[in-house]
């Protein structure tokens, strides 16, 4: 297993390498530049912007400059932000996407888990097309209808919490709840499916023909394989779950990353739209890692090779 | 049991434990007079020498102020840093004096030398201060910003004595004062610079919360990066007697949407903009919420004249004449805006007489003339615009009226905004919408961008004569003589139309009747020791 997991870590270098540059050559062809705005600066000043920043040297030299800084751990000052640098920016703001995702997830699995379960058993019931159709409701109906929706509910009309912000613990529930819907509905209807699948498989027969209570059926012998495709999914909605926050945040008006990496690129800010890419793009490699051997722990079926 | 879900468990729980949770809530208003207030987009910085937008503007006009300031009732110029000053009989030198008990936050006195050195500073080349062409009206300014003098002695900055300081002007320029109520003009704490090494680079740690040191009514005391900005009273102000609130919340909220809610649950007592889908619903069910201030700006078309074919001045005037300004102020925009029939927005003491009205019968003949007899034949160009939902449904009613009057078939095209700016700056369209908000309120603002390549110009059009008048305005001695030339800039204008005027921009926001004070500003700059809060 070390072994594996070694051999994925040293994959991920090339392909960091591969996204590193790409980023870096994408956005300096994009049209304009940081310091593009409407009223123009003279053409005095914008050259000594530019060598400010050192984008006053060639594209190749400033590439090689990056990878050096970044091998120190410096992803550099922000153009826009000017008196912060990426590294502050992002260690100022991912453990709030952070917390944000994992009060989303907690709410998607909390509620999305046993719906699914609930479905699967009844399936074709009335509880199975309750439970499927908070999937499907959940799944169409977009964040920034949901977002305002709650906040007008139980920010203005029954005044229980704030329509915005991020101050208090009581400011984290609308943001989570229109989140974790989202992925709840998701996670409803994969585990419904996996669930589905598992329960008409032999060794589940074997195991109620043994006499197993229903319940001992169904926790102990079928969740187990029936969460495979719920657990294949998370990997990456995970990463979704912080990277698309986006919404979330500026709805909520939440001083978390996701905001600053969609952001970073109207603003032309070079150096923040390549930490931010570089931070997730690690993220997902890494996640995507978990998710595999969990896959291996929960599938006997599979082995790491 | 659930053993995955009770496996994955620790984790989600630690990710909880490593994010935190438990800050302190947003208004814990106990008897104090906070003013919470929509502050737009996050702050770039706070150094008054490096940002460049308007939610800066907002915070550093309550922590830092310049010479003077704008007086109470929004239109008037009152004394700041200088409780007096003077000009030469030439309108060529300025002597300030500054006030004896002027001091920085930090209880050090605040004297004309600091100023010196504040404008040595942001002219300094390799600080490359965006605004720093601001202070090139002064003797020597723009030679040292480019590097091409290095003696900064030879500018027109001198602090003859601790309190007098003397500004030496290459040209007269009859609203210096105006434009000083910028905060590229504001003096800055060289000692507390030099000591985050910011002198000569940009992106020093000066301006964190715990090291800033400014001037003005109120110190920074905490900045949270999109979350909020709190300044709270300032003990050596030196007219603290006379400041009214303990503290101003500036909330940087980007979506409309959500500042309306904010105010709507009395979490914000102003926001920074309405929705305009909301502005129906304020005037009628809150009319005591409801605001609409003139801005000094304008919001118009460019038009490319170095393509046809809108090198034609007929087809120019064609456009130009078969817009129904009125009826899109009333049914499209309907916050109050004026229809704009010259490019240069009204003021106190210059209202432009050239005028660009609507006239159908005219405009069409015009098009005929230039062979484009009820629009046949006419080329497909497109109308650019930045993405924005405001702009498209006013393009779309001008699209319209184009196609219906002239029977010419304007494409649209949007692009995201650094996009859009470059193809502006690269003439890469044929029509282009554009705004013009003033830096001060003097026309002069909305003259001299249209220049032979200026840098604003972004038209491709060229008038000797315009330039000769530009000129020739730096150069009087009086107002009225200078108002007289901009009235032939603007006719000239109106003749040649490089640009179609359309309306002349209104603030519109909400605020609370709890909000004292709140005088309507041409350009939304104020003092905010003047700002009160009912009990």
């Amino acid at each position: 297993m070390f072994r594996f997991i070694a051999r994925r870590l040293l994959e991920t270098i090339p392909v960091l390498l591969v996204i590193i540059t790409a980023t870096f050559f994408m956005i300096r062809f994009v049209p304009g530049g940081p310091f593009t705005a409407e009223k123009a600066v003279t053409p005095e000043i914008l050259r000594n912007l530019e060598a400010h920043y050192g984008l006053d040297q060639p594209l190749h030299r400033q590439y090689f400059n990056y990878l050096g800084d970044l091998l120190r751990g410096d992803l550099g000052p922000s153009f826009k932000y000017a008196n912060r640098t990426v590294n502050e920016i992002i260690f100022d703001k991912l453990p709030v996407s952070l917390e944000l995702g994992a009060w989303s997830l907690l709410v998607a699995l909390c509620l999305g888990l046993p719906l699914g379960t609930i479905a699967a058993i009844r399936r074709n019931s009335f509880l199975d097309y309750l439970c499927s159709g908070f999937g499907m409701v959940g799944i169409c109906i977009p964040t920034f209808v949901m977002g305002p929706l709650l906040a007008l509910l139980f920010g203005i009309h029954l005044q229980w919490v704030n329509v915005s912000g991020w101050y208090g613990p009581a400011d984290r529930i609308l943001p989570a709840l229109t989140l974790g819907f989202v992925y709840a509905a998701y996670v409803a209807r994969l585990t419904r499916g996996g669930m589905l699948e598992v329960l008409n498989q032999d060794y589940i027969r074997t195991a109620r023909s043994k006499g197993a209570s229903e319940l001992r059926v169904i926790f102990k012998h079928a969740l187990r394989g029936g969460l495979l495709p719920v657990v294949s999914f998370l990997g990456p909605a995970i990463a979704g779950i912080l990277t698309g926050s986006f919404v979330i945040e500026t709805i909520f008006q939440i001083p978390g990353l996701g905001r600053e990496f969609v952001q970073s690129a109207f603003n032309r800010d070079y150096t923040l739209v390549l930490g931010t890419v570089i931070l997730y793009a690690t993220l997902i490699i890494f996640l995507n890692l978990v998710v595999d051997v969990v896959q291996v722990w929960l599938n006997p079926k599979l082995k790491f090779e | 049991m659930l053993q995955p879900f009770l496996r994955l468990l620790p984790l989600i729980l630690a990710a909880l434990l490593v994010a935190g949770c438990g800050k302190k809530a947003a208004t814990d208003d106990s008897g104090a007079k906070i003013l919470h207030v929509g502050n737009g987009t996050e702050v770039q910085d706070l150094d008054p020498q490096v940002v460049t937008g308007v939610p800066e503007n907002k915070v550093i006009n309550a922590i830092f102020e310049g010479l003077v300031i704008e007086g109470p009732n929004g239109t008037d110029t009152a004394p700041g840093v200088a409780e007096r000053w003077e000009t030469s009989s030439d309108g060529l030198v300025w002597t300030f004096h500054l006030r004896a008990d002027a001091r920085w936050s930090n209880g050090d006195p605040l004297t004309a030398h600091d100023f010196v050195r504040s404008y040595q500073r942001i002219l300094t080349p390799s600080l490359a201060a965006e605004y720093a062409y601001k202070l090139h009206h002064v003797v020597g300014a723009e030679a040292y910003n480019k590097g091409e003098l290095t003696d900064f002695s030879q500018v027109g900055f001198k602090a003859t004595d601790d309190r007098t300081l003397q500004i030496t002007l290459k040209h007269r320029a009859p609203f210096l004062l105006e434009a000083m109520k910028h905060y590229s003009w504001f003096p800055i704490h060289i000692p507390t610079v030099e000591k985050f090494d910011g002198l000569t680079r940009k992106g020093s740690r000066w301006t964190r919360a715990e090291n800033m040191v400014g001037n003005g009514a109120f110190v920074l005391r905490d900045w949270r990066p999109n979350q909020k900005i709190v300044v709270t009273r300032s003990p050596t102000y030196w007219d603290r007697a006379n400041v009214k609130l303990d503290q101003i919340h500036f909330y940087p909220i980007e979506s409309m949407d959500t500042e309306e809610r904010m105010f709507r649950t009395g979490q914000l007592h102003k926001t920074n903009e309405l929705p305009i889908s909301k502005i129906d619903a304020y005037k009628r069910d809150y009319p005591e919420n409801y605001r609409q201030d003139l801005y000094y700006g304008s919001y118009f078309y460019r038009l490319n004249v170095t393509r046809p074919p809108l090198n034609d001045v007929r087809v120019r005037r064609a456009l130009a004449l078969s817009i129904d300004r009125e009826q899109l102020v009333a049914q499209v925009t309907r916050g109050g805006q004026q229809p704009a029939y010259h490019f240069t927005p009204p003021s106190a003491d210059y209202t432009p007489t050239a005028r660009i009205t609507m006239d159908v019968a005219e405009a069409r003949r015009l098009l005929a003339e230039a062979g484009f007899p009820e629009g046949r034949g006419f080329p497909k160009i497109e109308l650019l615009y930045n993405t924005s939902e405001n702009h498209r449904v006013i393009a779309e009613a001008i699209q319209q009226m184009w196609r219906r009057n002239l029977g010419v078939d304007i494409g649209l095209r949007n692009e995201e905004w650094k996009v859009y700016l470059d193809s502006q700056d690269e003439l890469n369209y044929h029509i282009c919408r554009a705004g013009w908000i003033a830096d001060y309120t003097d026309p002069n603002t909305f003259k001299d961008m249209w220049v032979t390549g200026g840098g604003n110009n972004d038209t491709g059009w060229s008038s000797a004569e315009y330039d000769r008048l530009v000129r020739a305005s730096m150069e009087t001695n009086n107002d009225e003589e200078r108002f007289a030339i901009y009235q032939q800039m603007e006719k000239l204008l109106m003749e040649e139309l490089p640009v179609i005027p359309i309306y002349f921009y209104t603030r519109v926001y909400a605020i609370s009747p709890k909000v004292l004070n709140w005088v309507q500003n041409p350009l939304d700059n104020r003092s905010w020791k003047y700002i009160d809060l009912a009990d």
